[in-house]
């Protein structure tokens, strides 16, 4: 099954991802200022591309899992080697493309935990486009819902959360913040690399909450968890709908 | 006979449409049936049901007097030839029959290539499946019902789309695997084609079995020789007795 994934939108995306890396790099005079406009832009474009290309995937190759769900196959077989296989070249593009030129150009520990999140990151959004893809049967609307959850996760819940925030400036709101981060798995990601390049000063106040927070080993443990479930709950109830579908 | 296949009492809905309505019957070795009725009567989520596609509402499916609810291994005795197959664009021919071999890797099965040969796949196994014709496309999804000699082959319009000396070639194989003694569900408009392969006769209507007949007793029954005369004729009765 693996092998299905040679595709060339994935090698484009490898690309892509390396000839933006490796320009920030070298257009950037410090590569820490590199490595935080390298973030925003992995921040929005990973989670984009995962999602759109994984449910354009999982529509192209349905009269294909129909042929396969006709063979001795267990179907949570069959749908789970198409969550790896995706993942994996996914994180295999995304290593490529981003994490070589990182651990090139600064190999450290905040480096690390940039292609860390990155791969998380890639691999939640498989899960979420997998989810997309199974609940939707019209190939328009899944899509659509995938691009509509991609803009969710990077635009509107930082909106609504800032919304919030001016509502209630009067209370202290700063421990609901860690909590809301939790709801959003690109935010999760953000504030643990932000953490990590010590910068979160610039953050005020939530940022000193966050850094007792997550900076402590138990938060990081705690946020990982966080994203380890974003990835599994996904992929579980895609599995569970899967199982039971009509195709 | 030994029956292969039996179902009891399936039902499907689709939202409001009855897909299938209580439909019971029973396929026995070595006979050829072919699954009729115009479009949209069930024929497609009939045999989706029986591959364990589609879950029926109700009722119940027997292969081999096994119930096959939430069963997978019993595929193994099944070969499919979809409608309209499709295979990642990027594999080429030879990678997707050894990724079939090796999905059926644990089944006893003698390989049967005869019809990749036959059909000159051999020749073009390099090429991509992207670049292929509909009809060669129809040809690999062939090869591979056959390929690991299943005792039941479900083939859904298997010669559409196939140029008229491949069909032949197609019929020929189906001719022998009947001989073989195993059980061939075949659905098809072209009604011609099936003169002198098939043995039954199962006709549905709007998810109902209209009926179920041996063809030489469809035969007697309406005295007409040709299969296309002989449904029509039948229905024609049918219909004048529910009138009258």
């Amino acid at each position: 099954m693996v092998d299905i994934v040679q595709n060339k939108i994935v090698l484009i995306y490898t690309a892509l991802l390396l000839i933006i890396s490796l320009s920030i790099f070298n257009l950037e005079d410090s590569a820490a200022k590199g490595m935080l406009s390298l973030l925003n832009i992995i921040l929005i474009l990973v989670p984009l591309i995962c999602i759109i290309f994984s449910t354009i995937y999982v529509y192209n190759s349905a009269e294909f899992i129909e042929l396969l769900v006709s063979q001795p196959l267990k179907r949570k077989s069959i749908w789970l080697s198409l969550f790896y296989g995706l993942a994996l070249s996914l994180c295999i593009a995304f290593f490529v493309g981003a994490g070589i030129p990182i651990l090139f150009y600064h190999a450290d520990s905040t480096g690390i935990m940039m292609i860390l999140t990155g791969i998380a990151l890639t691999i939640v959004f498989v899960g979420i486009a997998l989810l997309a893809g199974v609940l939707a049967r019209d190939k328009a609307k899944g899509i659509g819902f995938s691009i509509l959850l991609w803009l969710y996760f990077s635009l509107i819940f930082d909106a609504l959360v800032l919304f919030l925030l001016f509502q209630f400036q009067d209370y202290p709101l700063e421990n609901v913040m860690v909590v809301f981060s939790f709801l959003n798995p690109i935010d999760l990601g953000r504030i643990q690399i932000l953490l990590k390049m010590d910068i979160s000063a610039l953050m005020g106040y939530t940022g000193a909450v966050y850094r007792d927070f997550f900076g402590s080993s138990m938060g990081i443990i705690i946020s990982f968890l966080g994203l380890a479930a974003w990835i599994f709950l996904p992929v579980y109830f895609s599995l569970r709908i899967f199982r039971k579908k009509d195709l | 006979m030994a029956s292969m296949i039996e179902t009891k009492n399936i039902t499907k809905k689709f939202g409001k449409l009855k897909a299938l309505d209580q439909v019971s019957v029973t396929f026995s070795k070595g006979e050829c049936v072919a699954l009729l009725g115009p479009n949209g009567s069930g024929k497609t989520t009939l045999i989706k049901s029986l591959l364990g596609m589609v879950v029926p509402d109700s009722g119940e499916i027997f292969f081999n007097q096994k119930p096959i609810k939430q069963q997978w291994a019993y595929r193994e005795k099944i070969g499919y030839m979809p409608q309209i197959g499709r295979y990642p664009d990027n594999m080429t021919i030879a990678h997707v029959i050894n990724m079939m071999k090796d999905i059926r890797r644990g089944s006893r099965s003698v390989l049967d290539e005869e019809l990749i040969n036959s059909f000159g796949l051999d020749k073009i196994l390099q090429k991509k499946m992207r670049g292929l014709s509909g009809g060669t496309t129809q040809k690999v999804s062939a090869c591979l019902a056959f390929l690991f000699s299943p005792d039941v082959l479900i083939l859904d319009e298997p010669t559409a789309g196939l140029d008229p000396v491949s069909s032949e070639k197609l019929k020929q194989k189906i001719l022998d695997e009947k001989e073989k003694g195993k059980l061939v569900l075949i659905t098809s408009h072209v009604l011609s084609e099936l003169d002198d392969l098939i043995t039954e006769v199962f006709y549905m209507q709007e998810g109902q079995v209209l009926f179920h007949k041996k063809l030489t007793a469809l035969i007697e029954d309406t005295g007409e020789l040709k299969l296309s005369k002989a449904i029509t004729s039948f229905i024609n009765n049918h219909h004048s007795l529910t009138v009258v």
